[in-house]
């Protein structure tokens, strides 16, 4: 196949604190309405003005727009595993823009807020079905908080029971999500980690060994970031209940199993659903995002608050009773991405969720088939030879050692054919330069064999002219990262001020 | 029939895709799961709406059921405030290219990392702050990892938070500062506020600082909306016994009102919602942590941080991930608390507003903001059986009611399209029927004209 010609755009954008002069203004605010000397207490009053830019309204226009150019995002083919990239209506982004969404704050009166309430307890009712739970909450604000929010009702779950000081280890996998130990930790537990076998996920003679009096919960994933499905996992469940501990299903990787498994079936007391991913809500880069938390009756007197309650055609908000753990953030979520994945789920039916299930298997799939004729890519855990669900782990390795050329090279290379990243791994590394796409339901064929072709291209380039590779990207807004001085204090900058300083530059205070 | 949102759901395209892989049956595909692991009934979900036009039709029956604050007259604030936005801000984060991404190369993603790194610039400025983060989930979620950032830098195992904090914000600090049974617990203290001036009670701060104290915080403004005139000396006390001193500040009073850092701050917490982010009832909440730029509080950051740094091309520009390693996307378990998804959108809105604003026009709101605010409480306060409890104060106050209760008059309010102020008798019973009202730039003399006339007619 031809490839298309693709160039990003090179605005070579300065930075906005360089553009602009002394008085330009971009709005002007209401004139005050009265005197305001020495309202400000003594002492207190800003003394020198911050140094921000001076330019006019389109200016600021202009610059960001360049920057919205000089980003590749969903303009291209992004088949970025793990995080499910899917298609965001417009209709649920046209919806919460309203006044009606954007307008709103949260303590107004309840009555004045029926509307909002309503799309909540309706996507509670959606995600009860699909999981089994009996009661969501969306007040994390991504999956790692929905993961941090269930450490935290494992402590009040435990302390409630006067088991808190003995139960204090979480387990989990080395292939879980980095955010199940990193909250368990922050909560205050001590993690477990178990490594993985053969055929891709922990044995159960590990758990066993693992699980004891001190056991708290176990914090997993299943299916894996490798598409890898632990068909044990039910007794899994039983033997931490065993040893007194709770289980939560981080169900990051739901794509490929909605509707047919429920983490409630499987025994779970609780699981989280990320509405950024799943669900058709925009991701923003990295939020505004929602975890949504779900778990059985036994554990809803622990959930943050406040939860919404329909009590006789009327909605209301339950502030919450003494075993609440309180509050994970302020406020009761970001309730415009709960309306836009209640919209999604209205919009897919119970018949579409399972279609996109299906079709996120298919086309993961049908890459395989396609991208292990491709010299130098291997698939990991060559032992475990079932079928994958919606993703699968490769290797680079092969191509690496024949090459010299890394998965990053690779990856920076396919960005010149407007590919963007697809994911590697998370840490640590358990395969030798990997990578993992996840296809999903939203590309269409066409796209995903673009998709495979532009890596074919790559790897063949890789073994014909390395270097092309290995110093790519060549038709993006910049060359490669030379990330030299991110680690040292006397170079980093998270600010043009602390770059101006360090660098010496003029202008500095 | 095909679905909109599924191009491989059109005819034929399944069936090409399963030809290719070499199985007659979708199910063949899902082997690795157990028979008895799987949901056997159908999933009842309410009926499908795939008509783009049937779905619209139903979110807006639901949300026209909403009362906003843009057809009524609002004076709740409380860490989610109304403040204009402009609608370049709007615009751009309804851009695709920002609005629906996660992750691409360091290249592809240049111009959304060089938006962070404007963001982090930006507040840089207003804050007087070399070293800015990137956003955590709200204000309550910055100051609970700075007050985890502060025990670990100094080993201590006590926070001292005024009596006057949020109680949402203290929930969420509780929260972060892990129950009593857990080794990490950090005790959480609160100093008692001055009934005359709802200010920190100084000598109640002296009595509890100790060698155990990791760090004293404290809102300015407060919660309660008053200026925190003795902040140098709070920051000086807590400096004398080698506690670090966590400031939260609303951003936008930062054109009128000094940084933090002018007063003693170490690290710098704050909500992000005003610069530009609408309320969407809480929705629109995002937290900042800025620090000097100094080694030691660098190391303890749990969040992601852009540096400025070059690429292949000389003199080319480029930005980076830094100090990735201590992150749990780095070390698991061994980072520094957590990160993940948070709020990083908004940091596009925020970047906009702080280049629209520029020095001239922070300090031009900041007035907008004193004026108005000092002239509702001025015609209020003049109500009989109805008193404005503290001087001081930047855009929130609390009014006090003798006749009536604060449900009583926010009814009566709410019949006349005004929303009240936030009801603050149950959280703060020593204020008696105590509301806390939000006045902001969006109000003109009007809208202000209008509330004191209502409330002197529903206290009367």
């Amino acid at each position: 196949m031809t490839l298309r010609r693709y160039h990003a755009a090179v605005w070579d954008e300065p930075l906005v604190m360089e553009i602009g002069r002394p008085g330009g203004r971009g709005v002007l605010p209401p004139a005050p309405i009265g005197p305001t000397a020495g309202l400000v207490p003594e002492g207190l009053r800003r003394e020198r003005p911050p140094e921000l830019p001076e330019l006019s309204e389109f200016e600021v226009q202009r610059h960001y727009l360049h920057l919205a150019q000089e980003t590749m995002g969903m303009m291209g083919i992004s088949l970025f595993g793990t995080c499910t990239m899917k298609y965001n209506p417009r209709a649920g982004q046209a919806a919460v823009t309203r006044p009606q969404v954007a307008e709103l704050h949260p303590r107004q009166a309840e009555e004045t807020l029926q509307g909002l309430l309503e799309l909540i307890h309706g996507l509670d009712l959606q995600l009860r079905e699909l999981s089994g739970m009996d009661r969501f909450v969306f007040q994390p604000g991504g999956g790692a908080d929905a993961a941090y929010t269930h450490a935290c009702i494992t402590r009040a779950y435990h302390a409630a029971r006067g088991e808190l000081d003995r139960r204090d280890e979480v387990i989990t996998s080395i292939q879980a999500h980095p955010c199940n130990p990193a909250t368990a930790a922050a909560a205050g537990f001590r993690v477990v980690t178990l490594p993985l076998e053969e055929d891709g996920y922990p044995s159960v003679e590990a758990l066993r060994a693992a699980v004891s009096d001190r056991t708290a919960a176990l914090m997993i994933n299943n299916p894996d970031d490798m598409g890898v499905y632990n068909p044990r996992i039910r007794e899994w469940v039983e033997i931490v209940h065993e040893a007194g501990g709770l289980c939560f299903y981080d169900h990051a990787n739901f794509n490929g199993v909605m509707t047919r498994i429920r983490a409630r079936e499987l025994g779970f007391d609780a699981c989280m659903f990320m509405l950024h991913k799943t669900f058709g809500v925009p991701k923003g880069g990295g939020g505004p995002a929602v975890g949504a938390y779900g778990c059985t009756e036994e554990l809803a007197p622990f959930l943050p608050r406040p939860l919404v309650e329909l009590d006789g055609g009327r909605y209301r908000l339950d502030h919450g009773g003494p075993l609440s753990i309180g509050k994970v953030r302020e406020g009761w979520g970001n309730v415009q991405q709960v309306v836009k994945a209640y919209a999604w789920t209205l919009a897919m039916g119970a018949d579409g969720i399972r279609e996109a299930a299906d079709l996120s298997v298919i086309a993961n799939n049908y890459m395989e088939q396609r991208l292990l004729t491709i010299r130098g890519v291997t698939r990991s855990h060559p032992d475990a030879t079932t079928h994958r669900l919606e993703m699968t782990r490769y290797s680079l390795g092969q191509l690496t050692e024949d090459t010299g050329v890394t998965a990053v090279d690779v990856q920076n290379r396919m960005a010149d054919f407007g590919i963007d990243a697809m994911w590697l791994s998370h840490e640590p590394w358990l395969v030798p330069e990997p990578f993992t796409p996840e296809a999903g339901e939203l590309w269409s064929k066409d796209d995903i064999d673009y998709w495979i072709d532009v890596l074919a291209h790559v790897c063949e380039e890789a073994y014909e002219d390395p270097e092309l590779v290995r110093s790519a990207p060549h038709n993006q807004v910049t060359r490669k990262l030379a990330p030299v001085g991110l680690d040292d204090p006397e170079r980093w900058a998270t600010t043009w001020r602390a770059h101006r300083r360090k660098a010496g530059l003029t202008g500095v205070r | 029939m095909a679905h909109p949102y599924m191009a491989n759901s059109a005819p034929g395209v399944r069936e090409e895709m399963l030809a290719a892989i070499g199985v007659a049956d979708v199910e063949e595909l899902f082997e690795q799961i157990p028979d008895a692991h799987r949901h056997r009934e159908p999933i009842r979900l309410e009926p499908a709406l795939a008509s783009e036009a049937d779905l619209t039709r139903r979110l807006r029956r639901a949300l026209a059921r909403n009362r906003t604050c843009e057809e009524n007259l609002s004076f709740l604030g409380g860490g989610t405030w109304q403040h204009h936005v402009p609608a370049v801000c709007d615009e751009l984060v309804d851009r695709t290219e920002f609005l629906t991404p996660v992750w691409g190369t360091p290249s592809s993603d240049h111009g959304r990392n060089q938006a962070w790194f404007e963001f982090a610039s930006q507040l840089g400025e207003l804050l007087d702050m070399d070293f800015v983060g990137l956003p955590v989930y709200s204000w309550g979620c910055a100051a609970g990892h700075a007050i985890r950032m502060a025990s670990r830098l100094t080993g201590r195992r006590e926070v001292l938070v005024p009596r006057s904090i949020d109680p949402e914000r203290l929930a969420v600090i509780r929260t972060y500062c892990e129950p009593p049974e857990l080794p990490g617990h950090i005790a959480v203290t609160a100093v008692a506020t001055d009934p005359a001036t709802g200010r920190i009670d100084i000598a109640d701060l002296r009595a509890k600082l100790s060698e155990a104290t990791a760090a004293v915080y404290f809102d300015n403004p407060s919660y309660l909306g008053v200026l925190e005139a003795d902040a140098a000396e709070i920051a000086a006390l807590a400096h004398e016994h080698g506690a670090e001193v966590i400031v939260g500040a609303d951003p936008i009073s930062l054109g009128v009102v000094a940084p933090p850092s002018a007063y003693g701050a170490d690290i710098v917490v704050g909500s992000t919602q005003p610069l530009g982010v609408h309320m969407s009832c809480g929705g629109g909440a995002g937290g900042f942590i800025a620090t000097r730029d100094e080694e030691r509080y660098a190391r303890e950051y749990p969040t992601l941080m852009v540096s400025l740094c070059e690429t292949a091309e000389p003199g080319e520009r480029g930005f980076g991930m830094m100090l990735f390693e201590q992150s749990s996307y780095g070390s698991r378990e061994h980072g520094k608390d957590w990160t993940g998804n948070s709020v990083y959108l908004w940091t596009v809105a925020n970047a906009a507003y702080m280049a629209l604003l520029g020095p001239q026009g922070f300090a031009e709101l900041g007035e907008a903001i004193l004026s108005r605010s000092h002239y509702a409480a001025g015609r209020i306060e003049r109500l009989p059986g109805v008193s404005v409890a503290f001087g001081g104060f930047f855009k929130e106050f609390v009014v006090t009611f003798e006749r009536r209760t604060v449900a009583e008059v926010n009814a009566a309010l709410l019949e006349r399209g005004i929303f009240g102020g936030l009801d603050l008798s149950a959280d703060f019973p020593e204020l008696g029927q105590s509301a806390l009202y939000c006045v902001t730039e969006v109000h003109a003399q009007e809208d202000l004209d209008r509330l004191a006339d209502a409330l002197a007619e529903v206290t009367a």
